[in-house]
């Protein structure tokens, strides 16, 4: 049913189709109003055998999805930002276990600088957990991307993570075609654990692993990443068979046929980056973009298939590797290893930075011109940082440095594009 | 062949042999039937009070639970002895998540277990989370908390030794004044631990008005299995306090853990008593009143109370804690004095 609704809702809708017997929820901006939408539902008798748990953390909220997974129920939380952080070791645990619980992240930066904005920094952080992610694009591609992570999380026996922008994504309104009840029974069998807390048939979980096995266990989990980045192909294909549209799979091309620049990103900036795309193409410049939708795990054969018949590679990510550059690029130079293509890194859109058109086409036209650096930090305020490194040289006590940028900065209140 | 004599009651204990009792007053452990759920092979020190502990009230818990129950564990000693696997000792469902969430991993089985029977694909089953000191007290405090705010549907159990003792005796919120661990080294003005306010998690516990609290020794098996039985009769949170002697930790022989237990209880440093919703319904009252020395002097952690100048006024205030202890709880039966 089409229906003009936040991505929040959107995606509670979409889980609540999704018989979940188990959700935890701790509130965090910017993915309070999903678990908001589900507590309702919930209560309201709309979602049925469900318990609802308002937990003390978000490391209480994650420790109780693996009591409840392991215990054969399927499993639902949300997180963002500073909550994927605190309870990161139950994170890793929960895919050591290899329970299949689903949780969205609705992406945030993290602090400090304290910030409620979007970027990507949350979800990138737990890249190495186990955990597999997928990235929307779209409310509707957020939609969708839950009923098929459920399915493909309980089919490999591993945890998903669905990464939608914090903001951008949760809280706009669009129009999402919402499906039926029966069209996600049709998809989304009832979950069978691989493994489950029984009294008719003991086992124990959690032991101790020494040297002996365990980089055997740990491979295991790789395998498995390995056996998803077939299943998620085959998913999204069996999904457009139920639902009548295309949403998933691992990468996404747009106009990369014959394209010389290529641009690489994730999530809702996609969306700037192929409008900017057409402009530039209805000019005569041949570029294109490649979306990765899955993140882990990454797809480094789909990537490569898709740009090496490029010049050039602008990776545009929303998150920093202080100290290196970005995150996704190095995974895409991974993918890249022996092409002969030129690569950039470009970060943007850090604690909810607006990208706009305007600096994406100067941005690729400098590109083109292969004038682009290595490493670029778009829109940066480069005032701002030399003020504060000069006020570092010459005082000892130069204060608290992101206050002092703001004062310099001019306003009060963190300011948005 | 020498004479073996035989002794109905522990030589100065009140402790009375299952024999002399009739069927219905025997232990769970006394049964034929019972589960061995912490089976024997396991990797735990000799003496080991957390062990028995564990035995008892698990043992106690499976019979309460007619044989369905999953268990949740805090890593520690416990978790570490008990599964190297694949020699697990485990013989009922069983998992280990981290160290700090027991009673939250209790919380998600206890709510799957709910759904579950509601759709008719599982009966009922009862869920014991279960932890040393360490992983209740101090790391796993919040999920315990937070469970006992929600009043989920879990029995908590908490083997208290008075520290980290599979890292290596460090100290813990619950290890007692002036012991000496790893990190409260009996060297300086004050050695040892120092004294606080304490954490007593069972009156933390009672605090939350939680249906059940109960605090227990391993010196006690019946008044333990009794506690056990009675909390898995209740629906809810409930908190059981079992102070499990550390041979290793503590530095007392291996022979003296249930001595220990008897000791701690009957000087009035370790009370042990139940509560309902807060209040305190009932106690097991000191039956011959020791000295605090007697207890502590068995123990390598006090030896430096007991150099060549003893440290009185350290003793007085471990007695101090004692008798306030036994005014607080009413420990001493009047009558009895």
């Amino acid at each position: 049913m089409l229906k003009q609704t936040e991505g929040s809702h959107a995606v509670a809708e979409a889980v609540a189709l999704c018989r979940p017997e188990v959700i935890c929820a701790y509130p965090i901006s910017p993915q309070t109003h999903i678990v908001e939408g589900l507590g309702e539902m919930v209560k309201g008798g709309e979602v049925e055998n469900c318990e609802f748990i308002n937990v003390e953390s978000e490391f209480a909220a994650m420790s109780v999805a693996i009591g409840s997974s392991a215990t054969g129920a399927r499993t639902y939380t949300a997180t963002a930002s500073q909550g994927i952080l605190f309870m990161a070791e139950a994170v890793y645990n929960a895919s050591g276990l290899g329970l299949p619980i689903v949780m969205t992240v609705a992406n945030r930066a993290i602090g400090a600088p304290i910030n409620i904005w979007n970027d990507h920094t949350d979800a990138l952080s737990q890249r190495d957990s186990g955990w597999i992610q997928l990235f929307a694009e779209t409310n509707q591609e957020a939609l969708d991307l839950h009923i098929q992570a459920f399915k493909l999380a309980e089919e490999v026996s591993l945890p998903v993570m669905v990464c939608m922008d914090g903001f951008i994504l949760t809280h706009a309104y669009e129009r999402v075609d919402v499906p039926t009840q029966e069209q996600v029974d049709a998809f989304l069998p009832p979950y069978e654990p691989r493994q489950v807390l029984d009294p008719k048939e003991p086992v124990s979980i959690g032991a101790m692993v020494g040297p002996e096995a365990f980089s055997e266990v740990r491979y295991l989990a790789h395998a498995k990443q390995m056996q998803a980045l077939e299943l998620i192909p085959k998913l999204a294909e069996e999904f457009k068979t139920v639902f009548g549209r295309e949403s998933g799979g691992l990468t996404r091309s747009y106009l990369t046929d014959d394209a010389e620049t290529i641009v690489v990103a994730m999530g809702s900036v996609l969306g700037t980056i192929k409008d900017t795309v057409d402009e530039m193409r209805a000019a005569g410049e041949k570029i294109g973009v490649l979306g990765i939708t899955s993140y882990r795990p990454f797809p480094i054969d789909s990537v490569r298939a898709a740009l090496q018949n490029a010049q050039r590679v602008v990776v545009l990510e929303k998150s920093l590797a202080v100290g290196i550059g970005g995150i996704l690029s190095t995974d895409v130079r991974m993918a890249m290893s022996g092409l002969q293509l030129r690569g950039h890194t470009v970060v943007a859109g850090l604690g909810g930075r607006a990208i706009t058109r305007k600096s994406l086409r100067a941005l690729f036209a400098k590109a083109a011109r292969g004038e682009l650096e290595h490493l670029t930090f778009l829109d940066l305020d480069w005032n701002v940082v030399n003020k504060q490194l000069e006020r570092e040289r010459t005082t000892r006590r130069s204060g608290p440095a992101a206050e002092s940028m703001l004062r310099d900065v001019g306003v009060i209140a963190a300011r948005i594009g | 062949m020498s004479f073996q004599p035989l002794h109905f009651y522990q030589t100065g204990t009140f402790t009375v042999g299952n024999r002399l009792l009739a069927e219905e007053d025997r232990t769970v452990q006394a049964e034929i039937g019972r589960t061995n759920s912490l089976n024997s092979g396991h990797r735990a020190c000799q003496g080991c009070g957390e062990a028995l502990g564990a035995r008892f009230a698990i043992d106690a818990a499976m019979n309460a639970a007619r044989g369905r129950l999953i268990a949740a564990n805090a890593t520690g000693c416990l978790e570490v002895f008990s599964t190297p696997y694949p020699e697990t000792s485990w013989q009922i469902p069983w998992i280990h998540s981290l160290f700090g969430n027991t009673a939250a991993v209790a919380t998600g089985i206890a709510a799957a277990i709910k759904v579950k029977k509601q759709k008719g694909e599982m009966g009922d089953v009862r869920v014991v989370a279960q932890g040393g000191d360490g992983g209740t007290t101090d790391i796993g405090f919040g999920c315990l908390s937070g469970m006992f705010e929600r009043n989920d549907d879990v029995l908590y159990i908490c083997y208290d030794n008075g520290g980290y003792m599979n890292t290596g005796v460090q100290r813990s919120s619950a290890t007692p004044p002036a012991a000496r661990t790893a990190t409260t080294m009996p060297v300086g003005p004050e050695p040892g631990n120092a004294f606080g306010q304490g954490k007593f998690l069972p009156a933390i516990a009672m605090a939350h008005e939680i249906p059940y609290v109960a605090t227990a020794t391993v010196a006690g098996l019946h008044d333990l299995e009794y506690k056990v039985t009675k909390a898995m009769g209740m629906r809810g949170a409930r908190y059981i306090h079992i102070l499990v002697p550390c041979p290793l930790g503590w530095g007392a022989a291996s022979q003296d853990t249930i001595k220990l237990a008897r000791l701690a209880k009957e000087t009035g440093i370790f009370p042990v008593f139940e509560a309902e919703r807060g209040e305190v319904t009932g106690v097991l009252k000191i039956r011959r009143q020791q000295p605090v020395e007697e207890y502590l002097k068995l123990q390598k952690r006090y030896a430096h109370l007991f150099g060549k100048t003893p440290a009185v006024e350290t003793i007085a205030r471990l007695q101090a804690a004692a008798d306030k202890n036994i005014r607080k709880y009413g420990l001493l039966d009047q009558e009895a004095n």
